[in-house]
C-alpha cells in the first residue's frame, strides 16, 4: 500500500487527460459545424430571382426557348432584334409547359390548346389566368431573366 | 514561482492597466447558499446560456439571411438545404428560442415561490420582468422572419390584437407593422427590432440585472438569514455544476435539432386564405385562447377590449408584485404571493393546453 | 256587371300608376293561368332591356282597354303555334339591324342553323315533338346564357337536352338511344365541369352544335375532339388508325376506343388485359397487340418508377429533410408520363421513347436525391450520437473534477 501514491497519481493523471480530452473533443464538436457553416457553399446564391438565360445571339428574332428559372420552367421570347419578353412557362390551366408559336406570334399550350398573347394574357382556350411575366435584361451579350419585384 | 517569471510579469502588466485582479477577487468572494431550494438558482444561468446560444446562432444566420419579402423565404431554404450545417444552426436557433422563453418563465416562477423579489431586490425583479417582455418581443419579431404562411398570418393576428387596444392600439399597430398591412415594411421593421433594437436594450438590461444580482448576492428563503446556512463558492464549485447543466442543455438542443428539425413551411401568400387553425406560438397561446373565449359583447363593453384590459391589469399587478407583497406594517404576504403564483401557473398552463386542443 | 265595373276601376287605378305596360298590369292581377307569364317575365332578359309582352305578342301596351290592347288591328298575335315559334323568335333575333340596338356582337344566324338541324328539319315537316327555341331557352323567363340559372348555361346544357333525349317514350318514334346523358354523367368531361367547375369542358352542344344540332359525321369525329385535344388529333392523323376508322363502317375515329358519351379516364388497361380495346380488332400475339403491350409496359414502368421516387422523398420529408426541390422536379417527371400517354396515339413506339426516357431519367434522379436525403438523415443522427457521447464524457469529467476539488477538507 505504501507504493500506491505514485501509481495512484499516474492513474489520476491518465484519467484527467482522458476526461480533459473529452471536454476538448466536445468543444471541437461544437466548433466544427460552426466553421463549416461560415464557409460559403459552392452555389452561393439561392438563385431563384435571377437567372442567366444564355447569349443574345443564340436566339433569333421571332423565336422562343425554355429556360430553367429556379425549379420551374420559364419561356424566353425574342420578338425582334431589340424586344424581348419572358414569362413563367407553367400553363395556368393544368400546369403543362407552354411554347412559343412562331407562325402565330403567340404562346401555345399543347395539352389543351390554350393560347396566350405576347403580354401573357389568355387569348383562347381553357387557361383561367394570364402567364406571370418576368423581366428580361440584356446586358451586352448576356440575357438575364429576373422576377418582377 | 519567482515574481520575475514571464507569466507573472504579464499578469502584473495587465493588472496595472486593467485591474483584473480586483474583479477576480470579487468573483472569488461570490458564494451560493446551500439549502433545499438551491437547485432553482440554476435557472437564471440557463436562461443566460440560452440567450448566448441565440446570439451566436443568430449572428451565424445573419451571414445568409436576407430580410426582404422576395428573398427571405428562399434564403432560409438556402440555409436549410445548401449551407453546411445550416439545418443545425437554424433548428438550434428556433428550438432554443422556445427553450429560452420556457426557462425565463421557470426562472421567474422560481423567484416568486422562493420570494426572492423581496426588499432590497425589487429592481432586480423589475429588470427581470422587462427582460421577459423583451424575450417575448424577440419571439414575436423573429417568428415573422422566415416569411412563411404560418408566420405571416400569426403576425397578422398578433398585430390585429394590438390594434384593438383602446386609444393607443391603432397607432401601436401601425408602428409595429410599418403601415396599414403586414407586408414588406413589417419584415424590415421586425428585422431591425430583432437584430438591433431589442438586442441593444436586452444587453443593457441583462447587464443591469446581473450587476444587481452580484451586488445583492443570492437571496435566501424567508426567515432564514444567510449566516445560518452553509455556502459553496461560486467559482469553481457552483460554476462547474452549471457547466454540467449547460452541457445537458446543449445535448437536449442537439437532439431536438437533429431529430425534429424546424420546418420551412410554405412561402407566405397574403392573398391565400389563412391556414385553418392558425394560432400563435405556445407562449402567446393562453392569451389568444382567452380572447377567443370571451363573448363578443359583455354588458355594453366589447369583449376583446375587456380581455385586453384584463391582461393589462394582470400584467401591471404582476410587475408591481414586490410592492404589494409587502404589507403596510412591513409584513411579507408570502401566502398571498404563493397563491397568486399558483393561480397564474394554472391559468397559463390550462389555457395553453386548451389552445392547443381546440 | 258588378265584376266588370270592379275590373274597370282596377284597370283605371292601376293605369294611373303605370300607364306604360298594360299587359303587365292586367295580367299580374289575374288568377293563375295568364298570371304565370306575368310573374315569370320579371326574370326575363328582354324585359330588362325595356321590351315588353307586346314586342313579341303584338298589341298595344299603352292601352288599358283589353279590346284595343289585344286587337288584331294592333298586331296582336296571341300564343304562336309550335311550328311557328322559331320564325317568331327569329323575327328579332335574325335581324341584325334590330339586334345591333341591344347586343351588337350577338349572332343572328341561329334560325339559319336551326333549319339545318335535325330538330329544324323535322319541325318543318310538321313534327311538333321536336325541340324549338322555347324548349331549351325557356319562355317568358329567358335568361342570358351566362346566367347561372339559364337552362342553356354550360353547366345545365346536358340536363336540358336530356329532358327529351333521355325520355324513352318521347324518343321511341325516332329509334334513337336514350342513354346518352346517363353515360355522359360517368364521363371525365362531366366531372371536369361539375367537380372542377371547368366551364370549358364539353357537353352536348360542344360536339353536336346547339342551334344546328346534328351528330358529327364519322370522318369529322376526330376533328371535333381535336378542337380541344389538338395534339392527340395531330398524332392520330399520322397514325395507321385514321384510315381504318374513317369511312363508312370505320367506327368513327376517337370514339372507337374512347366511346362517345361515356368517356372515362383512360389507362393502360385499355391496351392490355381483359378489358383491352385493342383486342377488339387485333388478335392476341399479333404484332400490333405486342406493340400495345410494349407501350403499356413502358407507361406502367414509368408510373411505378415515379411512385417509388415519391415514396422515398415523402419518407425523407417525414424525417424532416428538405426535399422540396426534388419533389418539384418530380412534377416534370409526371408531365413526361402525360406526354408519353399522348405520344401513344401515334401508335408508333418511336414517338413514345423520348418522353419515356426523359421521365425515367427524372425518376432516377429524384430517387437518388431521396436516397441521399435519407443518408444525410442517418449522418445527422450518427453525428448527434457522437456529440451526445462527447458531452457525456465532458459531464463526467466535470463531475470528477468537482468531486476532486471538494474532497479536500
Amino acid at each position: 500500500m505504501e507504493n500506491r501514491p505514485d501509481s495512484g497519481q499516474d492513474r489520476r493523471t491518465v484519467v484527467s487527460w482522458l476526461l480533459g480530452g473529452g471536454v476538448a473533443a466536445s468543444l471541437a464538436s461544437f466548433f466544427y459545424p460552426v466553421v463549416r457553416f461560415v464557409n460559403p457553399p459552392a452555389v452561393s446564391e439561392a438563385s431563384i430571382n435571377e437567372v442567366d438565360a444564355g447569349k443574345a445571339q443564340d436566339l433569333k428574332p421571332n423565336s422562343g426557348k425554355i429556360v430553367k428559372f429556379g425549379n420551374k420552367p420559364a419561356l424566353l421570347v425574342r420578338i425582334s432584334d431589340t424586344e424581348w419578353k419572358a414569362f413563367s412557362a407553367v400553363c395556368t390551366h393544368l400546369n403543362c409547359t407552354v411554347q412559343y408559336r412562331e407562325s402565330r406570334h403567340d404562346i401555345w399550350c399543347a395539352c389543351h390548346n390554350g393560347t396566350y398573347d405576347l403580354n401573357g394574357r389568355v387569348q383562347s382556350g381553357p387557361p383561367p389566368r394570364p402567364l406571370e411575366e418576368l423581366v428580361v435584361q440584356v446586358r451586352g451579350d448576356e440575357v438575364v431573366i429576373s422576377r418582377r419585384t | 514561482m519567482p515574481a520575475t517569471d514571464p507569466k507573472n510579469k504579464t499578469l502584473d502588466w495587465l493588472d496595472e492597466r486593467t485591474g483584473w485582479r480586483m474583479v477576480r477577487d470579487l468573483a472569488d468572494h461570490k458564494v451560493v447558499p446551500i439549502h433545499a431550494g438551491t437547485a432553482w438558482y440554476y435557472f437564471g444561468g440557463i436562461t443566460l446560456f440560452l440567450l448566448g446560444i441565440q446570439v451566436i446562432t443568430g449572428v451565424l444566420l445573419l451571414l445568409y439571411y436576407r430580410p426582404s419579402v422576395a428573398e427571405a423565404f428562399d434564403s432560409v431554404r438556402f440555409i436549410m438545404t445548401r449551407v453546411e450545417f445550416g439545418w443545425l444552426i437554424r433548428s438550434i436557433h428556433s428550438w432554443s428560442a422556445n427553450l429560452l422563453i420556457l426557462a425565463a418563465f421557470v426562472h421567474m416562477f422560481s423567484v416568486v415561490f422562493t420570494h426572492a423579489y423581496r426588499r432590497p431586490r425589487e429592481l432586480t425583479w423589475l429588470t427581470g420582468i422587462a427582460l421577459l417582455g423583451l424575450m417575448l418581443g424577440f419571439g414575436f419579431s423573429g417568428y415573422l422572419l422566415p416569411w412563411n404562411q404560418i408566420s405571416y398570418f400569426a403576425t397578422k393576428v398578433g398585430t390585429d390584437m394590438a390594434a384593438s387596444v383602446p386609444v393607443a392600439g391603432p397607432a401601436m399597430a401601425r408602428f409595429l407593422r410599418g403601415g396599414e398591412e403586414v407586408g414588406a415594411a413589417t419584415l424590415t421593421r421586425f428585422f431591425a427590432f430583432h437584430v438591433m433594437i431589442l438586442p441593444l436594450i436586452t444587453f443593457g438590461l441583462v447587464g443591469l440585472h446581473l450587476l444587481l444580482v452580484q451586488f445583492h448576492g443570492m437571496s435566501t428563503p424567508s426567515g432564514v438569514s444567510p449566516s445560518q446556512l452553509a455556502h459553496m463558492k461560486f467559482f469553481p464549485n457552483f460554476f462547474l455544476r452549471e457547466m454540467v447543466i449547460w452541457y445537458g442543455v446543449l445535448a437536449v438542443l442537439g437532439t431536438l435539432a437533429a431529430i425534429f428539425p424546424w420546418e420551412l413551411g410554405l412561402k407566405a401568400d397574403p392573398f391565400a386564405s389563412a391556414p385553418a387553425g392558425i394560432r400563435p406560438e405556445w407562449y402567446f397561446l393562453a392569451e389568444f385562447y382567452t380572447l377567443k373565449l370571451i363573448p363578443s359583447h359583455v354588458w355594453f363593453f366589447e369583449g376583446e377590449l375587456l380581455g385586453l384590459l384584463g391582461f393589462g391589469l394582470l400584467a401591471a399587478g404582476w410587475v408591481a408584485l414586490p410592492f404589494w407583497a409587502t404589507g403596510r406594517n412591513g409584513e411579507h404576504r408570502a401566502r398571498l404571493v404563493t397563491a397568486a403564483g399558483v393561480f397564474l401557473i394554472c391559468y397559463l398552463a390550462t389555457f395553453t393546453i386548451l389552445g392547443y386542443l381546440k | 256587371m258588378r265584376a266588370s265595373a270592379i275590373l274597370f276601376l282596377l284597370y283605371w287605378s292601376l293605369s294611373v300608376a303605370s300607364a306604360q305596360d298594360s299587359c303587365m298590369t292586367c295580367h299580374s292581377a289575374m288568377e293563375e293561368g295568364t298570371k304565370g307569364p306575368a310573374t315569370l317575365i320579371k326574370n326575363d332578359v328582354h324585359i330588362a332591356h325595356g321590351l315588353s309582352c307586346a314586342d313579341c305578342h303584338g298589341g298595344d301596351r299603352t292601352s288599358d282597354d283589353p279590346t284595343i290592347a289585344m286587337s288584331k288591328a294592333k298586331g296582336f298575335k296571341g300564343k304562336p303555334a309550335r311550328t311557328a315559334i322559331p320564325k317568331f323568335c327569329a323575327s328579332c333575333h335574325g335581324n341584325p339591324d334590330f339586334m345591333r340596338k341591344f347586343a351588337p356582337r350577338e349572332r343572328v344566324d341561329q334560325y339559319e342553323l336551326y333549319e339545318t338541324s335535325v330538330h329544324g328539319k323535322r319541325l318543318a315537316a310538321g313534327d311538333t315533338n321536336v325541340a324549338t327555341c322555347i324548349d331549351c331557352h325557356s319562355v317568358h323567363d329567358i335568361r342570358p346564357v351566362k346566367d347561372g340559372m339559364s337552362p342553356v348555361h354550360p353547366l345545365h346544357v346536358a340536363e336540358t337536352c336530356s329532358r327529351c333525349h333521355s325520355d324513352k317514350v318521347k324518343m321511341a318514334p325516332y329509334k334513337i338511344p336514350t342513354n346518352q346523358f346517363e353515360e355522359y354523367r360517368t364521363s371525365v368531361h362531366w366531372e371536369a365541369m361539375t367537380k372542377r367547375g371547368d366551364l370549358s369542358a364539353p357537353s352536348c352542344a360542344s360536339c353536336h352544335g346547339n342551334h344546328g344540332a346534328k351528330p358529327p359525321q364519322v370522318e369529322s369525329v376526330a376533328a371535333v375532339c381535336g378542337t380541344c385535344h389538338v395534339t392527340f388529333e395531330a398524332l392520330y392523323d399520322k397514325s395507321v388508325h385514321k384510315a381504318v376508322f374513317s369511312g363508312a363502317g370505320g367506327g368513327g375515329g376517337c370514339i372507337v376506343c374512347h366511346s362517345n358519351h361515356g368517356i372515362h379516364q383512360p389507362s393502360t388497361a385499355m391496351l392490355v388485359g381483359p378489358n383491352a380495346v385493342c383486342s377488339g380488332c387485333h388478335e392476341a400475339g399479333s404484332a400490333p397487340a405486342q406493340t400495345a403491350a410494349q407501350m403499356a409496359a413502358w407507361i406502367d414502368g414509368l408510373d411505378r418508377a415515379l411512385k417509388q421516387s415519391e415514396t422515398v422523398l415523402a419518407r425523407a420529408e417525414e424525417y424532416g429533410m428538405e426535399v422540396s426541390e426534388a419533389q418539384v422536379r418530380l412534377i416534370d417527371g409526371r408531365e413526361n408520363l402525360v406526354k408519353s400517354r399522348l405520344a401513344l396515339h401515334a401508335m408508333d413506339p418511336g414517338e413514345m421513347r423520348k418522353p419515356i426516357d426523359a421521365g425515367m431519367a427524372i425518376a432516377k434522379e429524384t430517387l437518388a436525391a431521396g436516397q441521399a436525403a435519407l443518408r444525410e438523415k442517418d449522418f445527422r443522427r450518427w453525428g448527434l450520437a457522437v456529440s451526445v457521447l462527447l458531452i457525456g464524457i465532458a459531464i463526467l469529467a466535470i463531475r470528477f473534477l468537482i468531486r476532486r476539488i471538494e474532497a479536500r477538507p
